[in-house]
């Protein structure tokens, strides 16, 4: 009785927001969207689609026009990391035992698949100025070939300090070059970089190499939390 | 009605099915699997919606990542109670 | 139509977070919101007859394109996702190797 009554209050709630949204003037109907009226219009002009040089106008957008929060999201990934880092933590650490084994056809098969995921990761985070994808799909999947190595092999341990190393520069170097741009050009995280011509893979200034930065760290964060996840105390 | 309109609309009663199967599962790894298929229909809705690199980040994240970590704490429970 | 799914998606996920006792069964209702809301702002930015936001050449900047804005907020707000949802798992395991249980009302009753 209580959930019924709990799925009425719901379903009233959201035909509430429905209501409001549809009898507010400034709020446009579904597709009816004219791009002028909002300043992304002004984004898909030449003179300033050439001030950061992507042909991927999202990513302009995460990089080029927003990137102060980019970076506080990459803070916010840095933070729950940590948490999980502090109490998952224990003594003397093993791999936690589970009930099937895999056998020795499922561990050399997944090495293959392992190296052809991480070339597409690469791929993907390289060409984020120009398809769609960039760093933080990249960096997941890199944390998808870590999370395949677990699953396969049952002896299996990451390194778990060179990760950490990792995470760390990565992040470090991503507030570096944002200071960079401060002390060159006007801006935090301004494009001091030459932007070529749009379309090209050497364009976009600096937009690369923090989308490989943005990639590593995300990577090596999410690999390190499926650790954690993985290992329990060791009963000796 | 365009095909378009028929796609959305009928992607749109499913991930309203399935979300509420996820809820009111009554195992927690029935449950842990209705959220990961949720999350492959909201891949398919953005796509609609002309959004390819949301989707492409939403696949990776919502299959892969978030699912292992839900079944990974739901093995750790089964292990201990069996105990 | 999807609009209007992504709405009533966010109000199932605020009843899953009244109904449900068990922890886990809570961060599968706050991810079902987190969908919910991830559909809502894209389909603001959902212009008819446009085409995703890429742009092969210089001279093709005058098409018409969907909007990209809410597709960057949301690109961020996916990855903040995963490390909410990982941290919750992490506390709720914790929980369960001390008290042996994941049921809001024994919580309560042990404390």
């Amino acid at each position: 009785m209580k959930k019924f009554f709990g799925l009425i209050v719901a379903f009233a709630f959201g035909l509430m927001i429905i209501l409001a949204l549809r009898n507010m003037s400034g709020f446009p109907a579904y597709g009816d969207v004219n791009l002028a009226e909002r300043i992304s219009g002004s984004y898909f002009q030449s003179a300033i689609a050439e001030l950061v040089g992507s042909a991927n106008i999202v990513t302009s957008v995460v990089l080029g026009f927003r990137a102060f929060d980019t970076l506080g999201e990459v803070t916010v990934l840095f933070v729950s990391s940590l948490g999980v880092a502090l109490i998952l933590d224990f003594k003397h650490k093993k791999r936690m035992e589970l009930a099937f084994k895999p056998n020795f056809m499922l561990k050399t098969a997944s090495y293959i698949l392992v190296s052809i995921i991480l070339v597409v990761s690469f791929y993907m985070i390289l060409h984020g100025h120009l398809s769609p994808g960039g760093g933080f799909p990249g960096g997941a999947m890199i944390a998808s070939s870590v999370l395949l190595l677990y699953l396969a092999d049952d002896q299996f341990r990451s390194k778990i300090q060179g990760f950490k190393i990792l995470e760390s520069a990565a992040g470090s170097l991503i507030v570096v070059i944002g200071l960079v741009g401060l002390v060159i050009g006007t801006a935090y995280f301004e494009n001091f970089l030459n932007t070529g011509v749009i379309g090209n893979l050497l364009s976009a200034g600096i937009i690369p190499i923090i989308y490989v930065l943005i990639g590593l760290k995300v990577g090596s964060e999410i690999a390190s939390v499926i650790d954690q996840f993985l290992t329990e105390e060791e009963k000796s | 009605m365009t095909f378009f309109d028929v796609f959305s609309l009928i992607i749109s009663v499913l991930i309203l099915v399935i979300a509420f199967l996820a809820i009111n599962a009554k195992k927690l790894i029935h449950s842990v699997i209705y959220l990961s298929a949720l999350s492959m229909l909201a891949v398919v809705a953005f796509i609609l919606m002309k959004a390819p690199d949301v989707a492409i980040t939403e696949a990776v994240i919502g299959s892969g990542l978030v699912t292992a970590l839900f079944i990974f704490v739901l093995l750790s429970i089964k292990r201990r109670d069996a105990k | 139509m999807i609009q209007y799914a992504a709405i009533f998606l966010f109000a199932l996920g605020f009843y899953g977070l009244f109904v449900n006792k068990n922890i886990i069964k809570l961060i599968v209702s706050l991810n079902v919101m987190e969908i919910g809301l991830f559909l809502f702002i894209i389909s603001i930015g959902f212009v008819s007859d446009g085409i995703a936001p890429i742009v092969s050449s210089v001279d093709d900047l005058g098409l018409i394109y969907v909007d990209p804005i809410p597709q960057a907020l949301v690109l961020t707000a996916i990855v903040i996702g995963v490390g909410t949802t990982a941290l919750g798992l992490a506390l709720s395991k914790n929980i369960f190797d001390t008290y042996h249980t994941l049921e809001l009302d024994e919580l309560e009753a042990i404390q």
